[in-house]
């Protein structure tokens, strides 16, 4: 192998997007940088080239830490029956935006 | 127990919510919810303003833009990373839309300046500008047109390029021709973000490693003698500069050479000779035999097809 196919890769940033209408950030996708800055615009040419966004994040993916698929059940079935944590028993004002 | 976050799928994406931005699922392919340039711009000639002369000095504005954007092209699948490749294809798109406005309006201030095709032809008027005008009829300075070369060469030209093309953007945007005003309004901050990516790139490969260094200055020696053209008046530049129309170019080298002193005092790179000698030569179809070459890749499709409709 020559010694660019050794050579240490960036590393990996995941990517978060609001668009126009949105309110929060949104996972959109992963890139290769050397540094955050880099990563930023990188993020911009990448997942912005159709007019999707207004705002972007970019972290490390190494500072992200996540639940596990193995851990699912303990972590999310308990809610799964639990309807009255949601507020549906209320009337909603129709001039209360976001819900 | 952890693992990566790029291994969960994504259960949501931003893109779903923007399906319904304007209820419209036809923006996928040429876009609702984005602004037309010329929105509520008065497209009549100013009366006073010489059309052939406005058409010759769009044509010069739009071919920079169109030559560039075909060279910037070539880079699509070849840039050193994916995410170069993208963004150079997103800089060539941007010129692309810079120079269709321009012929657009060269061909509308002056037919003449437009190759005859057959009366039933489907091709528009700044296709045929683009796909059916010979080598000596483009007036792009020849910056736009000199090969690629590696990534260092192509940074440099960009930067200087785009150095140059925001500083007369903003000249234009007072134009007394309101057309040529709302492109450079609306161009100004697409080459404005090309200059930022061009002058990031140069001061990384400058400053990064022996190699990068050896082939940036390599790409100096390049590039940078074709600088002074750049400045160099054609009798057209000059005319609608004083009609209030157009920006002599020799006007904006102390911008230029400011904004370029900058970055490559940052880079540690010798600034190009903007006051060297030298004739407007490509403003006058003066070309190097590396516009033919790309010109007879870019326009090969066209003309095998001129009935075709894209």
């Amino acid at each position: 192998m020559d010694a660019e196919a050794t050579a240490p890769e960036w590393p990996l940033y995941e990517v978060f997007v609001r668009s126009k209408r949105g309110l929060n950030h949104v996972h959109v996708g992963s890139l290769h940088a050397a540094d955050d800055e880099m990563a930023l615009h990188r993020a911009r040419d990448v997942y912005t080239r159709r007019n999707e966004g207004v705002s972007v994040w970019v972290v490390r993916s190494a500072l992200i830490t996540a639940s596990s698929p193995d851990e699912k059940d303990p972590m999310f079935s308990p809610s799964g029956d639990k309807v009255y944590r949601h507020p549906t028993f209320y009337t909603v004002p129709d001039d209360v935006p976001h819900m | 127990m952890t693992h990566s976050p790029a291994a969960e799928p994504n259960e949501e994406s931003v893109y779903a919510g923007l399906v319904d931005v304007d209820g419209d699922a036809a923006q996928w392919a040429f876009g609702t919810g984005f602004d037309d340039p010329l929105a509520g711009v008065d497209t009549a000639v100013p009366a006073g303003v010489d059309r052939a002369d406005l058409a010759a000095y769009c044509l010069m504005l739009g071919d920079d833009a169109l030559v560039l954007a075909q060279r910037l092209a070539e880079w699509c699948s070849n840039a050193p990373e994916l995410e170069e490749d993208v963004a150079l294809s997103n800089i060539s798109l941007d010129l692309l839309g810079q120079g269709r406005l321009l012929l657009a309006r060269a061909a509308a201030a002056d037919p003449e300046s437009v190759p005859p095709l057959p009366p039933d032809s489907p091709v528009p008027a700044e296709d045929a500008l683009a796909f059916f005008r010979d080598t000596g009829g483009f007036r792009n300075a020849a910056l736009a047109e000199i090969p690629n070369g590696d990534f260092a060469q192509s940074t440099l030209r960009l930067l200087l390029f785009s150095v140059w093309r925001l500083a007369l953007l903003e000249e234009l945007r007072g134009s007394a021709d309101p057309v040529l005003a709302a492109v450079a309004g609306k161009g100004i901050a697409e080459v404005a973000y090309h200059r930022d990516y061009a002058a990031r790139w140069t001061v990384t490969l400058a400053q990064g490693t022996a190699e990068s260094r050896r082939r940036t200055e390599a790409a100096a020696e390049a590039v940078w003698p074709h600088a002074a053209e750049l400045f160099a008046v054609h009798p057209v530049e000059r005319r609608m500069a004083e009609a209030g129309v157009g920006v002599a170019p020799d006007a904006v080298r102390p911008a230029c050479a400011a904004v370029l002193d900058e970055v490559l005092r940052a880079a540690d790179l010798h600034r190009p000779d903007l006051d060297a000698a030298a004739t407007a030569r490509g403003r006058a179809g003066e070309h190097t035999p590396a516009l033919s070459e790309l010109l007879g890749d870019m326009q090969s499709l066209a003309r095998q097809h001129p009935r075709g409709t894209w």
